[in-house]
């Protein structure tokens, strides 16, 4: 197929331009959000740790979700990473495809992992179980696990 | 020029270690042991080097893109877009000179 290119001055169509300027919003109020969210995450995760990443387990894991606090924290941090990282790539795809049924096809693979994963995270951020754990009482001495 | 392929190059980085990270953290679900074990990968000395190229990635990506946002909204952002690039440069390395040696004594520590 021919590269058509479209008049810069083109009037788009209302939607098409809504959509994207949202988009561009988007990209410029969840980054500011992400640098905060991500050097928080990697302070707490990676740096302040006395051992850093070797102190990363199921354990460190289910202390940290104990608290509503850092459910809603990584919670958030799925949402807005995926959708800007999914958003991103979308550019790029827009941007070095040329076939228009690849593009399409990249965009639509996109989203679909982008929803998936989003799906698969939120759940596991609200349904984990830390009682999976029999050892769980070593480092969570106040749970209460039924039965 | 070089600030926007780097931030599409650390942008696509980020992205796929995205993919990944949230599958691993996933397995939280599953087991302790299943999250254990792949985790475990994250400790190694490859893995502990290839976080410093993540880290390094994320920080150009984070500072880079306020930078881009003072472009489009700062009236003199385009006057000191050539400016910015350094002043993010600079805050890279004194974040990563901050970091790489923590992350180092981390993995080779005892």
């Amino acid at each position: 197929m021919a590269i058509v290119i479209e008049q810069p001055d083109a009037p788009r169509s209302r939607k098409g331009a809504q959509w994207e300027k949202r988009a561009w919003i988007f990209m410029r109020a969840s980054g500011i959000i992400l640098v905060l969210l991500i050097i928080g995450h990697l302070s707490v995760n990676l740096v302040l740790p006395e051992h850093g990443v070797k102190a990363i387990d199921f354990a460190f894991v289910a202390g940290k979700w104990a608290s509503p606090f850092w459910q809603v924290y990584d919670g958030l941090l799925l949402w807005l990473a995926l959708i800007h990282g999914t958003n991103g790539m979308r550019t790029l795809v827009n941007d070095y495809t040329e076939r228009e049924w690849l593009r399409k096809s990249l965009n639509i693979t996109l989203w679909v992992v982008a929803a998936t994963l989003i799906l698969l995270g939120t759940l596991v951020i609200t349904t984990f179980d830390p009682c999976i754990d029999p050892n769980v009482h070593n480092y969570l001495p106040e749970l209460v696990c039924k039965g | 020029m070089w600030s926007w392929v780097l931030h599409r190059i650390t942008g696509v980085g980020i992205y796929f270690f995205l993919l990944v990270h949230i599958l691993d953290t996933a397995l939280v679900r599953v087991s302790p042991e299943a999250y254990n074990s792949v985790v475990a990968s994250y400790k190694t000395e490859i893995i502990g080097l290839a976080e410093i190229g993540l880290v390094g990635a994320i920080l150009f990506h984070a500072f880079n893109g306020i930078r881009v946002i003072l472009i489009d909204y700062w009236r003199k952002g385009a006057k000191y877009q050539n400016q910015m690039f350094w002043v993010v440069l600079v805050i890279w390395v004194v974040l990563m000179a901050g970091f790489v040696p923590r992350q180092l004594g981390h993995i080779f520590g005892a």
